[in-house]
């Protein structure tokens, strides 16, 4: 065997050429591309975890948010509840007190109403006891009703008692003898002097007398002297039948349903 | 008979001559540098890359690999010279099926080469490493007796390789060539086969001790920085 030192000498040159040759089209290219791929992965696997940092940080700002939201949710749930409780209370309170006010103008009214009806009642009432008295006694005698009154009235003087009668002349000492006679109709100049003539006869001084018409006497005749009264008229009669025809409204009215 | 490529010469001119272990080398340098800048000059960086890239990244990864089991803290860089070792001699053997090839490594010139360029490559290395002073002393380790020991055993270990090579080669072709006069079909068949086993382990047996080389000549300077660094 020969060892043949141009061809030892060309194989080396020829394995240093080829080393060359490998590391410029073979290792060099191929672990480039490793290490951009493993660049690329590592970028990725950076990115990744960027993304997922950043992820978690928006799911926990995420989380506080909702929280917040639900508290303030819970809060104005809350407030708008006991909003809804006071303005509930306030508009119930509101229409109680409507409600009463009503009833109580209703209430008036009814009573103003029967107010109305009682004065129309006994005006009404006035009115036909006076046309039934007027057509009674016309019928029975040649007296009229304004007379009759007036004779009543003086024998109600006449009559009057002691102590009555002494109430009076202090009373018209103290007006220096001067009185007012009130009737619901026009006396006569005829009646006036009766009444004069009368109280002259009673009275031991000396009485000045004023008439006055005053229509709400109803049918009456008074003497008022210094505060003190004495009347007769047919009020009485009225109010106790206006008295008998209020009890019978009221039971009328508790026997509604 | 003939044992080696180098006896088929083509061309001669003195010392100078064209013989099939240049001309076969050629060749297999030829598709290597082809075949790998084909495949290399549409290279996807990318998870979507073809077939033929993903074997050369699988051979050179796992050379880097190897590199990095024997010992060598930085394996790039001896991934040109051991990979291509690797690569030259298994590519070698691999076209022995073809009809009519001659693998340079079953040539005694060839084998003599790559195990020179070793004998270089390791001092090389060790002086690119631990710098010159300290290379030259690890031949008088552990004491200055061992010098001319140190030396006959690189000069040794260099004629080992390249002669085991040879030797696995040429024997390997030999008992082909002698199967074939006796029995012509089905043990030729059987014994290339072995052949190609033979020549793989051999290319792997050359590269992994070319690379155990190298790193007993690094690997010195690296004990004696690591606590350096440490202190750092």
């Amino acid at each position: 065997m020969i060892i043949d030192w141009f061809v030892i000498a060309a194989q080396a040159f020829n394995f240093l050429l080829l080393i060359w040759l490998m590391k410029r089209f073979l290792y060099k290219p191929i672990l480039k591309a490793i290490d951009a791929r493993e660049k690329l992965i590592a970028e990725k696997l950076a990115d990744a975890d960027r993304k997922e940092a950043a992820a978690q940080a928006e799911q926990k700002e995420f989380q506080q948010k909702n929280e917040e939201f639900e508290q303030r949710h819970a809060e104005l749930l809350s407030q708008a509840t006991s909003e809804a409780e006071s303005q509930r209370r306030r508009l119930l309170n509101e229409a109680s007190e409507e409600a009463d006010n009503l009833r109580a103008k209703r209430q008036e009214m009814l009573i103003h109403d029967a107010q109305k009806l009682d004065r129309a009642i006994g005006l009404r009432t006035q009115e036909e006891v006076f046309a039934i008295a007027r057509k009674a006694l016309a019928d029975l005698s040649s007296d009229s009703l304004e007379e009759r009154i007036c004779e009543v009235f003086t024998r109600r003087l006449r009559d009057m008692g002691s102590e009555e009668k002494e109430r009076l002349i202090k009373a018209l000492s103290a007006q220096s003898g001067t009185a007012q006679l009130n009737s619901a109709f026009e006396l006569s100049q005829a009646q006036r002097n009766n009444m004069q003539k009368t109280l002259g006869e009673l009275f031991p001084t000396e009485i000045r007398l004023k008439f006055k018409t005053v229509p709400e006497l109803i049918g009456g005749i008074e003497l008022v002297a210094n505060g003190h009264k004495i009347a007769w008229n047919i009020a009485d009669y009225i109010a106790s039948l206006e008295e008998s025809v209020d009890r019978l409204i009221k039971e009328g009215r508790s026997n509604e349903p | 008979m003939r044992l080696s490529p180098d006896e088929i010469v083509y061309w001669q001119y003195g010392p100078i001559k064209l013989n099939a272990t240049i001309v076969f080398t050629w060749g297999i340098m030829l598709v290597l540098a082809i075949g790998s800048m084909i495949i290399t000059r549409r290279l996807q960086p990318g998870h979507k890359r073809s077939r033929w890239q993903n074997l050369l990244e699988i051979i050179v990864t796992g050379i880097e690999a190897q590199i990095g089991e024997i010992g060598l803290s930085s394996p790039r860089q001896y991934v040109g010279f051991l990979g291509t070792i690797f690569l030259f001699i298994a590519f070698s053997t691999l076209c022995t099926v073809i009809p009519g090839f001659e693998s340079p490594t079953g040539s005694l010139s060839t084998t003599i080469a790559l195990a020179l360029c070793v004998f270089v490559a390791v001092p090389f290395y060790g002086i690119k490493e631990k710098g010159l002073g300290s290379y030259l002393k690890s031949y008088v380790k552990p004491t200055f007796i061992m010098l001319p020991f140190n030396i006959i055993s690189e000069i040794s270990r260099t004629m080992a390789l390249a002669v085991r090579l040879f030797g696995n080669m040429m024997s390997g072709a030999m008992i082909i060539a002698i199967l074939f006069t006796i029995t012509p079909f089905l043990f030729p068949i059987i014994m290339t086969l072995f052949g190609l086993l033979t020549g793989l382990v051999q290319a792997y047996i050359f590269s992994v001790l070319a690379a155990v080389y190298i790193a007993a000549a690094t690997v010195t300077h690296k004990t004696k920085t690591e606590p350096k660094t440490e202190e750092q």
